[in-house]
C-alpha cells in the first residue's frame, strides 16, 4: 500500500529489516502484529497499520519511572517472549531512562534522562510503575534528589501521553492499602493530564505492550473505560471468560484447598475467587506464553482482584466475591449424577405379581383349552368306535 | 387365492363394557395420569432412567418388543401374500389389527422417552435428518409402515360404514401396499438390532454381534407366528369361538420351522465368534441367557408331535413361551447385556411399568372393541356350518 513511503521510512530511521532487528522469522512477526490487533480488539486490517508502524520504527523515545513498587510489572514484562521484550523496547521504541535496564547510574543516567526529555519535548511517552507517597511532603520516595512528586509532574509536562502501569501507579496498589502509612496515591492524583492505567500484580505484559503499539499506529492512546483502563483489556469481568465458569453455574463449588472438587477443577468462588467483580482479560490472554491454564485461577488459586481498586489488596482473599453479572441460583442440580438404583422392594414386587398373575391366567386358560380339546378327542373316538 | 372359499369376517358383537375392560379402561388412565406428570415434570420424576442408561422399559418394552409382538400381521400376511398360502387369509385381518396398534403405540411410545420430545419431528424433516444414521432408518421406516398398515387395514372401515367406492379405489392399489408392508418391516426389525451393533463393547458378547440384525429380523417374524397363536387361542377362549385348529396346527409347523432357522442362526454365531464361554460364566447375564434359550426351545419340545400341535393348550404355551424368548431377547440385549460402565444400573420404577402396562392396555382393549364393533374376525355360524 505504502512502499515508496515505507522505503523512505526504512531509509531514513532502520538500519535493518524488522524480522533481523527482533531476530524472529517474517512470519512470526506477521503473527505478532496480527495478535496485538486483535488483543486491542481493532478490526480486520488493522494488522497491517500495526506491521507498518512498526517497521516504520520511528522510535519513540520513553521515560518509565519506577517508585512505591517490586518491580514486578518489569520483570513480568522481560518474561514476554513474542519477541522479547528486551528486543521490542531496545529496537522499536527508544527507551532512555528505566532504572532497573539501565547499565548506567547515579548522574550519568539523570543525564541521559534530561538530554531524552529536551530533546523529544511533547513526543516522548512516559511510564509511570509504583504508587507516589504523598505524607510529609512526599520524602518516602526519592530518586536524584528528587521526590516521586517532583519527578512525576516535572516529566509528565512535556509527554505526549502517561501510561500507569501496575496496580500502585494506576490507584495506589499494595502500597495504598490500610494504613497506607506514605500516603501513597496513583499517578492520576498527582497530575491533571489524562493517564491511561495498565492495572495488574503484575499486569499481563500484552495489555501494556498492545497499549503501546496502539500509540506507535494511530498516534492516540486506546479508548478506556471511567478508571481510564482501556476497554479492550478491562471492559469484561474475569468471571465472564472463566474456564472454570459451567462449574460456577452447575453449583459446582471447590470447598477447601485440596479437597476432592479442588482437584476436579470445580469453581474457586467459595474459596475466596474475586473473578466475579474483577474486569481484566486474564482468562482470554493467560500469563507467561506458556500455554492453556496458566493463569492464576487456571492454576487453581482464586483471583485476588489485582486490577481492581477496593477489592485486590483490599478484601480478604477468602472473602466472598459480590457477584457483579449474575447472583448464584438459589437451587443448583446435584453435584453427582445418580447412577440408578437397582431393583426396589416394591417395583421388583409389582412385576413379580404381574409376571406371576400372568402365568397363572396363561395356565388357567391353557388348562380348559385342554380339557376341551381332551373332551373333544373323546367325542371323535366315541363317533368313531 | 380365489379357490380357497372362506367364510367372510364379521363383527363379532356383544357388549363393550365388561369385568375386563373396565380394568383396561383403568390401567389406560393410570397410565395417562403418569404420562402428565413426565411431560410437565420431567423423565426424573417417574422413570429410573439415568446418564448411564439412557433408555428402559419404555423403550424396550413398549418399542421394540412392542413392535415385534406387532409382526403378526407382517408375518402373516407375508405367508399369505407372498408364497401365496391362501388358506391362511381369515387370519390376516386380525393379525393386522394387533400389529396396526402395536405399531401405532411404538411409534408414539417412542415419543414419551424422549427428553425434548417436542424436537421429535426433526428425525424426520429433510434439513434436520440423518440418512446416515441407524436410528433415521428405523424411524423412517416404522412411521411409514404404520400409514401403510392403516391403509392395508382401511378396507375393514369402509365394509362397516359401506363405502364400497372407496374399498374398490383402495383394493386396486392394496399389492402396492402389501409389498411395502412386508418390505418396511424388515428393514426396520433388523435395524434395531443394528442400532445394538453400533454400540460395540458396551453390549455384552453374547449379543453382540454382526449378525444381530439377522438374528432380531427372523426372531421378529417368528415371534410373529407364535403371537398369532396366543392371540387366536385367547380370542377363541374370551368370545368362546371354536379355534381354527386346521389354520393354527399347520401354521405352527411353519413357526417351528422359522424357529428352527434362527436356533441355528444364534448358535452358529455364538460359536463362529467364540462367545458360547461366556454362557458359562456365574453371571446374570449367562442365567439371562439360558432362561431366553430355554423359552426358544421349549416350542420344539412341546410341540414336536404332530398330535401335540392339535392340542390347542400346547399351542397356547408354546406360542407364549416363544414369545416370552423374544422378549427376553430383547431385554438382555437392550438392558440386561448393556453396560456402560462402573456403577450405573437400571430397574424399572413402578410408574413406568404402569405405563407400559397401560399401554399393552390400549392394545388389547383397541382389539376387544374393534373385534366386537368390525368385521374382523370370520363369521363364527359359517365356521360351523363347514364342520
Amino acid at each position: 500500500m505504502v512502499p515508496s513511503s515505507n522505503d523512505h521510512a526504512g531509509v531514513a530511521t532502520t538500519a535493518r529489516p524488522i524480522e533481523k532487528r527482533l531476530e524472529m522469522s517474517r512470519r512470526s512477526f506477521m503473527q505478532f502484529c496480527a495478535t496485538l490487533a486483535t488483543t486491542l480488539g481493532l478490526p480486520k486490517g488493522a494488522e497491517a497499520a500495526v506491521q507498518q508502524a512498526m517497521e516504520a520504527a520511528k522510535r519513540p523515545s520513553v521515560i518509565w519511572l519506577h517508585f512505591q513498587e517490586c518491580t514486578g510489572c518489569t520483570e513480568s514484562m522481560l518474561r514476554a517472549e513474542h519477541p522479547t521484550l528486551e528486543k521490542l523496547i531496545l529496537d522499536v521504541i527508544s527507551l532512555d531512562y528505566h532504572e532497573t535496564l539501565f547499565a548506567a547510574a547515579g548522574h550519568q543516567v539523570e543525564a541521559a534522562r534530561n538530554a531524552a526529555m529536551a530533546a523529544n519535548k511533547g513526543k516522548y511517552l512516559l511510564v509511570v510503575e509504583g504508587a507516589i507517597p504523598t505524607r510529609d511532603g512526599g520524602v518516602y520516595c526519592k530518586v536524584g534528589n528528587k521526590t516521586a512528586i517532583e519527578l512525576t509532574r516535572e516529566c509528565a509536562e512535556h509527554a505526549a501521553a502517561v501510561i500507569a502501569i501496575g496496580s500502585c501507579a494506576s490507584w495506589g496498589g499494595m502500597p495504598s492499602t490500610d494504613p497506607n502509612p506514605t500516603g501513597a496515591v496513583g499517578v492520576n492524583k498527582i497530575i491533571d493530564k489524562p493517564v491511561v492505567t495498565i492495572p495488574g500484580c503484575p499486569p499481563n505484559p500484552y495489555n501494556f505492550l498492545a497499549t503501546v503499539v496502539h500509540f506507535l499506529t494511530f498516534g492516540s492512546l486506546p479508548p478506556v473505560d471511567h478508571l481510564n483502563r482501556p476497554l479492550f483489556a478491562y471492559s469484561r469481568l474475569v468471571h465472564e471468560n472463566c474456564e472454570r465458569r459451567a462449574h460456577f453455574d452447575a453449583g459446582r463449588f471447590a470447598l477447601q484447598f485440596g479437597d476432592d472438587g479442588h482437584r476436579k477443577g470445580y469453581c474457586l468462588y467459595k474459596l475466596g475467587c474475586k473473578g466475579p467483580e474483577t474486569y481484566a482479560n486474564c482468562p482470554t490472554v493467560l500469563f507467561g506464553d506458556a500455554g492453556a491454564g496458566t493463569w492464576p485461577v487456571g492454576c487453581g488459586h482464586p483471583c485476588i482482584g489485582c486490577t481492581e481498586e477496593g477489592v485486590g489488596f483490599t478484601k480478604p482473599i477468602h472473602m466472598l466475591a459480590k457477584v457483579k453479572n449474575v447472583e448464584p441460583p438459589a437451587m443448583y442440580p446435584g453435584l453427582h449424577e445418580s447412577q440408578g438404583q437397582g431393583a426396589t422392594l416394591g417395583s421388583a414386587a409389582v412385576l413379580a405379581g404381574v409376571a406371576g398373575a400372568a402365568a397363572g391366567a396363561g395356565a388357567v386358560l391353557a388348562r380348559n383349552l385342554g380339557k376341551q380339546h381332551a373332551e373333544a378327542e373323546a367325542n371323535t373316538d366315541k363317533s368313531e368306535v | 387365492m380365489t379357490k380357497h372359499a372362506h367364510a367372510a369376517p364379521a363383527p363379532v358383537g356383544g357388549r363393550l363394557l365388561s369385568p375386563v375392560t373396565f380394568v383396561l379402561g383403568v390401567l389406560i388412565l393410570a397410565a395417562l395420569a403418569i404420562l402428565a406428570v413426565r411431560f410437565v415434570y420431567g423423565l426424573g420424576t417417574v422413570t429410573n432412567l439415568n446418564d448411564g442408561y439412557p433408555w428402559g422399559i419404555w423403550v424396550v418394552a413398549d418399542v421394540v418388543i412392542g413392535s415385534a409382538f406387532a409382526c403378526g400381521g407382517f408375518s402373516v400376511a407375508m405367508l399369505v401374500y407372498i408364497f401365496n398360502k391362501g388358506e391362511y387369509h381369515p387370519l390376516v385381518r386380525p393379525a393386522l389389527l394387533a400389529s396396526l396398534f402395536g405399531y401405532t403405540l411404538a411409534g408414539v411410545g417412542v415419543l414419551f422417552d424422549l427428553g425434548r420430545w417436542w424436537n421429535f419431528w426433526h428425525i424426520l424433516a429433510p434439513g434436520y435428518a440423518s440418512p446416515n444414521s441407524v436410528m433415521f432408518e428405523v424411524a423412517a421406516c416404522i412411521s411409514l409402515y404404520i400409514v401403510v398398515m392403516w391403509i392395508e387395514f382401511s378396507p375393514t372401515f369402509f365394509e362397516k360404514w359401506g363405502m364400497k367406492d372407496a374399498r374398490r379405489k383402495v383394493n386396486k392399489a392394496m399389492f402396492f401396499f402389501i409389498a411395502l408392508g412386508t418390505v418396511l418391516p424388515m428393514m426396520h426389525q433388523s435395524s434395531l438390532g443394528s442400532l445394538l451393533v453400533v454400540f460395540g463393547t458396551q453390549i455384552h458378547p453374547l449379543w453382540q454381534s454382526i449378525v444381530l440384525p439377522l438374528i432380531f429380523l427372523i426372531s421378529a417374524i417368528t415371534m410373529g407366528y407364535a403371537v398369532v397363536l396366543f392371540e387366536s387361542c385367547l380370542a377363541a377362549a374370551g368370545y368362546r369361538r371354536t379355534i381354527e385348529m386346521h389354520l393354527l396346527t399347520p401354521l405352527s409347523k411353519i413357526m417351528l420351522g422359522m424357529l428352527g432357522v434362527f436356533l441355528a442362526v444364534r448358535f452358529g454365531d455364538l460359536i463362529v465368534r467364540g462367545a458360547l464361554g461366556y454362557a458359562f460364566e456365574g453371571s446374570v447375564q449367562a442365567a439371562m441367557f439360558w432362561l431366553e434359550t430355554a423359552c426358544f426351545v421349549a416350542p420344539f419340545v412341546l410341540l414336536r408331535a404332530q398330535a401335540a400341535r392339535r392340542n390347542p393348550a400346547r399351542l397356547f404355551v408354546a406360542g407364549a413361551l416363544l414369545m416370552l424368548g423374544g422378549v427376553l431377547l430383547r431385554i438382555n440385549a437392550f438392558l440386561v447385556g448393556y453396560d456402560t460402565g462402573e456403577g450405573w444400573s437400571y430397574f424399572p420404577s413402578v410408574p413406568e411399568m404402569l405405563v407400559t402396562f397401560g399401554m399393552f392396555a390400549i392394545e388389547i382393549l383397541a382389539y376387544i372393541v374393534i373385534t366386537r364393533r368390525f368385521p374382523v374376525l370370520p363369521r363364527e355360524d359359517a365356521v360351523h356350518g363347514a364342520h
